[in-house]
């Protein structure tokens, strides 16, 4: 099938196997490998990019179901030689090691930020009120990025960071 | 004969003029991980399109493959080839006993109609698709004759024996001692199967160049047993294989080996002609790769009424695939622990038709230390003692096993210096005495010890026209900070700026080093990278001296000093690329090696720590949450604060893992884990962890390596665990000896209680 | 995969129309269906994009109750002010469950006919009458620590996962469905799944190719609200057991193949019996295995904790 999707402000056209996942698609056809598969089945996050700017797990959506849509991935935040404020806030704060979860979770943060404006509850929310931001809030928050090496103290100083506009 | 005093001598890494040892800088890689552009193996791009390659792994835990229909997966479309055992290539065996390190691990692919555990491949598929190779891999039907398989590790303890090679070691008379002791403690814990779940799976992309060169970028902690393993089973010389590995999406011991992933690609690509790439799913990780085993764990503890302690047993059984001979090795950190003049340890291991066991992160400390560091807490209870006081108490002035003089033992300073930055006399001594809100809070503690190695390594300094220093190493990073240490090392050494330091791993064409593993790797790699770095000082000094077109011509090389990136001799001076233009313009290299040295087994040699844990308990639901925790730890010479502050603080998180959610039950119906994905296997997520930090006490370890550094990557989940399930016993006074607790297994404990 | 079809719906109609179509199915957040499809547990020859289909509204009924579209994501139905006003167990039913980016993309409907979690039926090696019927039941006696303790039978002990849906059945809400035929109609949430008797293939009580439209949520009953899940980690994970409380209304998750309306317990809450007495009446029927004996005393306690907070709910001000 062909279908259209605007990865990082760019149409890109794309002849497709419906059965290509957007994560396949971006990491295969278009060669944006910064978007991660670990585990192909929505248990991790490492494949979390921005659709239409909320964030999902590319694995568990079909390319062709994002026909029209803009994505973002991480290529699409920031470069080396000049990252985004949240990429800069987890290289501060070492927010990674290996760095397989990485993309996946400076995209979940950027888009988490802003939910959070947005007011969207967590269960970390008092009921009745808007979210007050606070490392459980993020913490919850950020609780659908798995990290095994475990930098998550890290990931939480860096968010708090980036998003208080110290990064 | 080299001695640990040859490294007495002053050094760059030493002296640290520029400040960058020890300097919290950021990691070298780091700009290409968090913009995504680091490419990990299957990420690579091969010369030409590849072909994508699918395995298919076993349905039963031992027996044979009957029949085999690749018809279907054959016509399947898009589909380039289809093998099972019955036409796969043949490969030689591998291992030789010059390298029998290459005997490790995965065995020829589809070598036979034997199944010998349940998820081993056994067929694979490749397509010109992602999305073609996975549909024809669910077309491959296999029938098999199952056997009978042995995999209920509980029930087969009886048939335990001796590792092989191995003794129980006893100092004394354990028994007699035991019976002596005036108060007594003898209880059995069990640790579960846990699987690495590395975030990256293990996959692999080859190519050749020509009929008999094959280029293979994989994902493996250890270059060159990859690269000779892989030559053995294509059968071609090792330098006919070019294995890279350049970045790791996390190792932690379970890719110390490589898989059928590597060879599958690499056999693929030769019959087709063209790049191939495998990568394994997330559910075949779980049985495809190794495992850390299970282990059930007697310790005996038996103790004066001042606490000190008059015997000491740990006794280990623990398992591994009836092929293998691994031993999760848990009763050897007792050895070094706590003095006690009567001892005995050892390990019983039981062949089963599970996967293969092996080597995970910080393997025997992880396991072990969650039975004895929780007997002490038990015991200390028994005596009416602070459990940091018990410690203290039975701290030994040299190695209670040998006798050697320890290199360095800060244990105590850990416990200390913990305690009181956190506040652990707020702990109050009777369980179950603090509430906020739903949550019982308790406080809890664990000392932390893990072994320091030193293997031989080499590594290449370069310097270039423009200044800049190239290191270049067979070594791997997966994400320990390898890359940022050896640049920092290069970096003072040669007395540049960081920015002018490249650095080259993970390939297998560099100057071997042994890779990660063991938590050897940063003193490995950096003592050969120091040694390196001298060697190349030494030949930029004697360069500048005899160039009569230097300000140096003439002086004495020794006298040269590098500071920014200028050398010079008192007040004669000349940039390093001004210098190299000119006298060397296609620049110099030079080698470096460490080996062990000879005498260093003189000495006990550890790092130490000491673990604080703050937890919540709920006990309505038995739902445990971790409140705060902190590590303090002795490690030698910290090249990298905040690297090495990660390794730390993520190994905590493994011990709180280890304490709270890892595990895999096996159903013994089936021989196979329950667990097959990350929904199902419970990892610790974000919300998990609360506030968690670790602190490193100034230490020079001199016996240990040129540098006095010591590694940290392991030394973080030693202990950790305990400390978690002694802060669950203070919240609310339930002791649980089986791992992981959960909240079935705590709120069965909370009724028994009658809360 | 297997190879399939895949179209959007321009509309509800043209949906159902469609799904006559051998081998056709609903997609719209995809995140069960594209699991299960790359395990080669679900294959679909044709796929129907509803997802896109203008059916994401969350409007307040007349009555004070609330219609919420069949393709609202999660995302909305928990955020929605109006939700978080006068729902809000609901609203806190549905973050507990799963991840933000899942959250994100599941829709109200699909979350509803999510399949379960039960670890025979995600291994294809493994027998699973609910996978491959006559294939017997691997959890029977097998690590079924998870299994259910209501409802279940010796052909299935699998739970139903969602944490909406028991919400949802403690606030007596319906859904509202469309049938090729173009006959809509309204069945309670409480009786959308069918206990899995002798045939756990069979899952709901919608007809091949019936699509969920709308949950229609009544105004919720006097009394405080409260969800309480208990799990293996604190988030972004599924249920050992769960209980949702809307006034004296109760409803138990992750402990039948259906979110587990407590009849019983609300019963003898009616006559006057005491937390802990009335839900012991309704685990009077349970039916444990062995190692998922624990959830009867789990329940137990997180049904009196729930009540107790609802309580609280309610005298701190109106249902919130």
């Amino acid at each position: 099938m062909r279908i259209t999707i605007t990865v990082n402000g760019e149409a890109r056209s794309l002849d497709l196997d419906p059965r290509t996942t957007l994560l396949d698609a971006l990491r295969e056809h278009l060669k944006l490998t910064g978007s991660k598969k670990g585990c192909d089945h929505g248990q991790c996050g490492a494949c979390t990019v921005l659709a239409d700017g909320v964030r999902i797990n590319a694995c568990l959506s079909l390319a062709v179901m994002h026909d029209g849509d803009a994505v973002t991935t991480i290529e699409g935040l920031g470069s080396p030689g000049k990252l985004h404020p949240m990429q800069q806030a987890f290289l501060t704060h070492d927010a990674f090691q290996c760095g397989y979860c990485t993309p996946g979770q400076i995209c979940s943060a950027v888009a988490m930020l802003a939910e959070f404006e947005a007011g969207a509850p967590s269960p970390e929310t008092p009921r009745g009120a808007a979210p007050a931001f606070s490392d459980a809030e993020i913490r919850e928050r950020m609780s659908g990025n798995i990290c095994r090496c475990s930098a998550y103290p890290q990931i939480v100083a860096a968010i708090r960071d980036a998003a208080e506009g110290r990064a | 004969m080299s001695s640990v005093s040859d490294w007495d001598a002053p050094n760059p890494v030493k002296d640290n003029r520029a400040g960058l040892i020890g300097k919290g800088v950021d990691r070298y890689e780091g700009p290409l991980k968090v913009t995504g552009t680091a490419p990990y193996a299957y990420e690579v791009q091969p010369p030409s399109p590849p072909a994508y390659g699918v395995m298919v792994g076993a349905a039963i835990a031992r027996g044979r493959i009957t029949a085999v229909d690749i018809a279907a997966a054959e016509a399947s479309p898009g589909v380039l080839l289809a093998w099972t055992h019955l036409n796969a290539p043949a490969q030689p065996p591998r291992g030789t006993k010059g390298h029998p390190r290459s005997t490790q691990g995965s065995k020829p692919a589809l070598e036979s109609d034997r199944v010998a555990y349940f998820g081993q491949p056994v067929a694979f598929v490749v397509a010109d698709t992602l999305e073609n190779a996975v549909a024809a891999s669910h077309l491959v039907r296999l029938s098999y004759a199952a056997e009978a398989h042995d995999v209920a590790f509980h029930e087969r303890l009886d048939a335990a024996g001796q590792p092989p090679g191995e003794q129980d070691v006893e100092i004394g008379d354990f028994d007699s001692g035991f019976a002596a002791s005036e108060v007594r403690l003898d209880e059995t814990w069990t640790t579960p199967l846990q699987n690495h779940c590395q975030m990256e799976p293990c996959a692999s992309l080859a190519w050749w160049e020509g009929p008999s060169r094959c280029v293979a970028h994989t994902s493996v902690q250890m270059v060159k047993p990859a690269q000779h393993g892989l030559a053995e089973t294509l059968g071609i010389g090792r330098d006919d294989v070019h294995l890279l590995t350049r970045y790791i999406g996390g190792g932690f011991g379970g890719k110390g080996q490589t898989y059928d992933d590597l060879t599958l690609a690499a056999l693929a690509a030769r019959a087709l002609g063209r790049p191939v790439k495998v990568a394994f799913t997330r559910q075949q990780m779980m049985h495809g790769t190794i495992h850390r085993p299970a282990t059930v764990q007697r310790v005996r503890l038996g103790a004066g009424r001042d606490g000190r302690l008059n015997a000491m047993s740990m006794m280990t059984w623990t398992h591994c695939h009836r092929d293998g001979a691994f031993t999760e090795h848990a009763s050897n950190f007792a050895r070094s622990l706590y003095a006690a003049p009567n001892r005995l340890t050892g390990h019983r291991l039981v062949k089963l038709d599970l996967p293969h066991a092996g080597a995970m992160r910080a393997p025997g400390e992880a396991s072990g230390t969650l039975s004895l560091e929780c007997a002490m807490d038990e015991l200390a209870e028994q005596l009416g003692l602070d459990p940091v006081e018990l410690r203290i108490r039975n701290e030994p002035e040299v190695d209670p096993e040998n006798g050697r003089p320890f290199s360095q033992r800060q244990l105590v300073r850990c416990l200390r210096e913990g305690a009181q930055l956190f506040g652990w006399d707020r702990r109050m001594p009777t369980p179950g005495q603090v509430r906020d809100g739903r949550w019982l809070v308790g406080l809890g503690m664990a000392a932390a010890i893990r072994g320091n190695f030193l293997l031989p390594a080499k590594c290449s300094f370069s310097v270039d026209a423009d200044g800049v220093i190239t290191v270049r190493q067979g070594m791997t990073d997966i994400g320990t900070g390898t890359y940022t240490v050896l640049a920092q090392i290069a970096a003072e050494t040669l007395g540049v700026p960081l920015g002018q330091v490249k650095v080259e791993i993970g390939d297998s064409e560099l100057p071997p080093a042994p890779g990660s593993g063991g938590q050897f790797g940063a003193a490995t790699a950096g003592s050969a990278a120091l040694m390196a770095g001298m060697n190349l000082r030494r030949a930029i000094a004697d360069l500048a001296t005899g160039d009569p077109g230097s300000p140096l011509h003439a002086g004495d090389p020794g006298d040269v000093t590098f500071q920014d990136g200028v050398v010079a001799i008192e007040n004669r001076s000349e940039t390093l690329s001004d210098l190299i233009r000119r006298a060397a313009p296609d620049g110099l290299t030079v080698e470096g090696e460490i080996r062990p040295a000879q005498d260093a087994q003189k000495w006990s040699q550890q790092t130490y720590g000491a673990h604080y844990c703050e937890v919540g308990v709920d006990p309505v639901t038995g739902e445990v949450r971790v409140r705060r925790m902190l590590g303090v730890f002795a490690a030698g010479r910290i090249i990298n604060a905040k690297t090495a502050r990660s390794q730390l603080t993520g190994g905590m998180i493994w011990g709180v893992a280890s304490a709270l959610h890892e595990g895999n039950p096996v159903d013994p119906r089936y021989g196979s884990l329950i667990n097959q994905d990350l929904a199902q296997y419970v990892l610790p997520v974000q919300a998990d962890i609360g506030e968690l930090d670790a602190i490193m006490l100034d230490e020079v370890d001199d016996k240990a390596n040129p540098m006095g550094i010591k590694g940290v990557g392991e030394l973080g989940n030693s202990g950790a665990g305990a400390a978690v399930a002694n802060a669950i016993y203070n919240a609310c006074g339930v002791r649980l000896r089986d791992y992981p607790i959960t909240p079935d297994r705590l709120l069965a404990g909370l009724i028994a209680k009658g809360m | 995969m297997r190879p399939f079809t895949y179209e959007r719906a321009a509309s509800a109609e043209a949906a159902v129309k469609a799904a006559q179509a051998p081998g056709a199915r609903f997609i719209a957040g995809g995140t069960n269906l594209l699991d299960l499809m790359k395990l080669d547990i679900e294959a679909p020859a044709h796929l129907i994009d509803v997802g896109r289909l203008p059916m994401a509204g969350i409007e307040a009924t007349e009555d004070g109750g609330l219609r919420i579209g069949a393709m609202a994501t999660n995302t909305a139905v928990a955020s929605d002010p109006g939700v978080r006003a006068r729902f809000p167990m609901l609203s806190e039913a549905i973050v507990a469950g799963g991840s933000p980016q899942l959250r994100n993309k599941a829709r109200v409907g699909g979350n509803l006919l999510q399949r379960t979690r039960c670890a025979y039926f995600y291994d294809p090696t493994k027998p699973c009458n609910k996978r491959q019927p006559g294939s017997g039941c691997g959890a029977l006696e097998g690590l079924n620590r998870n299994a259910a303790i209501f409802g279940a039978s010796p052909s299935c002990v699998a739970t139903h996962p969602s944490d909406m849906a028991v919400a949802l059945a403690a606030l007596d809400a319906r859904v509202e469905t469309l049938a090729a035929s173009g006959a809509a109609r309204s069945i309670p949430v409480a009786d959308l799944h069918r206990p899995p008797g002798d045939t756990p293939h069979l899952e709901t009580a919608l007809d091949d190719g019936e699509l969920i439209t709308a949950v229609v949520v009544p105004p919720a009953p006097a009394g405080g609200q409260a969800y309480r899940k208990v799990r293996d980690r604190a988030s972004y994970a599924g249920g050992l057991a769960s209980v949702a409380v809307a006034g004296g209304r109760m409803a138990l998750g992750m402990v039948a193949l259906k979110p587990w309306r407590a009849t019983a317990a609300e019963a003898a809450l009616a006559d006057g019996a005491d937390p802990a007495e009335a839900i012991a009446r309704e685990l009077a029927g349970a039916s444990p295995l062995g190692r998922n004996d624990f959830k009867v005393p789990l329940v137990a306690r997180l049904a009196v904790a729930t009540l107790a907070e609802a309580r609280v709910a309610a005298s701190v001000g109106g249902q919130g």
